[in-house]
């Protein structure tokens, strides 16, 4: 099934560089619907307000972290069905696990190229 | 000896140190028990006691040179100063590296406008070159948070020194007593030893014109 170009993706980071670095890969890559939050809390307000297809979460904020937002969404009957890819530089085997073990559907990290951020929504998503 | 009313008073003490902090206890307090327990050994004292009050005194004299060594270490400006000074450092670090990413990424986006009207070839090149710009632009996320942990290591070893100037508190008064600090901030920048020091912090720093104005006031 052919990806929705339109389908609006949530970025959540709290380092404003990077909300910009990923708004712009994103845009590159074809999205034009995407919405920004600056951690886990912020994006879980937004997540009960705005319908949102995709969620891109950095791990490391303050106050709710990334992984607390992942456990946060799939235990949300009304959001847990959203794909989620963490994108984080925290890549100990026991991050890995714990975020499979909350359900994330792919994991990135930190450094990254425009072309894994791609294969990894491709996994997720589909081709585009 | 009277071996028994020794044990007891220092029993007695013991206890309420131990009652007082816990299993942490102030030097100065580990130095008074010593020095007690000296006082009460005098008098009927045998050779194998007179070793052990020796080994105690040297250990009082040990602990009196340690607290003083480390009083002369200044911790309090340590913490005062230089932890702080550091902190500062690495934020405005934080914060230029911040401001430069945005910058740059301002010139890509002016860049990816441009992108729009050329040929599909150009447009492919551009594409892959500001692709690799924003992909690079990623350092200022790796290096922000790994100044943050450094910034909150300092933080930690911050509080840490704390609890020693509290410990150290009389002691490092006696240092200061002895040793008054130069004012120290104002003779170095009179001596022009703050160019070793590297890029002043903004809110201390001259801005272009400034200077300029500073150098025509010669003319």
């Amino acid at each position: 099934m052919a990806v929705d170009m339109n389908m609006s993706i949530l970025v959540v980071d709290d380092y404003k560089t990077m909300l910009r670095i990923l708004r712009n890969l994103l845009r590159q890559l074809n999205f034009s619907n995407i919405e920004e939050a600056s951690d886990g809390a912020d994006a879980l307000k937004m997540l009960r307000k705005t319908s949102i297809d995709l969620i891109i979460s950095d791990w490391n904020m303050e106050p709710m972290t990334g992984i607390e937002l992942l456990h946060e969404v799939r235990s949300d009957d009304k959001l847990k069905h959203i794909p989620f890819i963490m994108i984080t530089a925290e890549s100990k085997s026991e991050n890995v696990i714990a975020a499979k073990e909350a359900g994330v559907s792919n994991y990135i990290v930190k450094p990254f190229n425009a072309e894994t951020l791609k294969s990894k929504i491709v996994t997720v998503l589909g081709d585009f | 000896m009277p071996e028994g009313r020794v044990d007891a008073a220092l029993r007695q003490r013991l206890e309420e140190l131990e009652s007082k902090h816990g299993d942490t206890v102030r030097t100065a307090d580990i130095a008074e028990v010593v020095e007690s327990m000296m006082a009460t050994l005098k008098g009927d004292v045998s050779g194998a006691d007179l070793a052990i009050y020796a080994e105690l005194e040297s250990l009082a004299r040990y602990i009196q040179q340690a607290k003083i060594e480390i009083a002369h270490l200044r911790p309090d400006q340590v913490k005062e100063q230089y932890l702080p000074a550091a902190a500062d450092q690495l934020d405005a670090i934080v914060e230029a590296t911040a401001e430069a990413t945005h910058t740059i990424m301002d010139a890509t986006e002016t860049i990816e406008g441009v992108m729009e009207n050329l040929d599909g070839k150009n447009s492919r090149k551009l594409m892959d070159a500001t692709t690799r710009i924003y992909e690079a632009c990623g350092f200022q996320d790796i290096t922000g948070q790994r100044i943050t942990k450094v910034v909150k290591t300092l933080k930690d070893i911050e509080e840490r020194i704390d609890a020693l100037v509290a410990a150290f508190g009389s002691e490092i008064e006696k240092v200061k007593a002895e040793q008054p600090e130069p004012e120290e901030k104002e003779e170095k920048k009179d001596s022009g030893e703050v160019l070793i020091h590297g890029p002043q912090l903004a809110e201390d720093a001259k801005s272009q014109a400034e200077v300029d104005a500073l150098l025509a006031s010669f003319d």
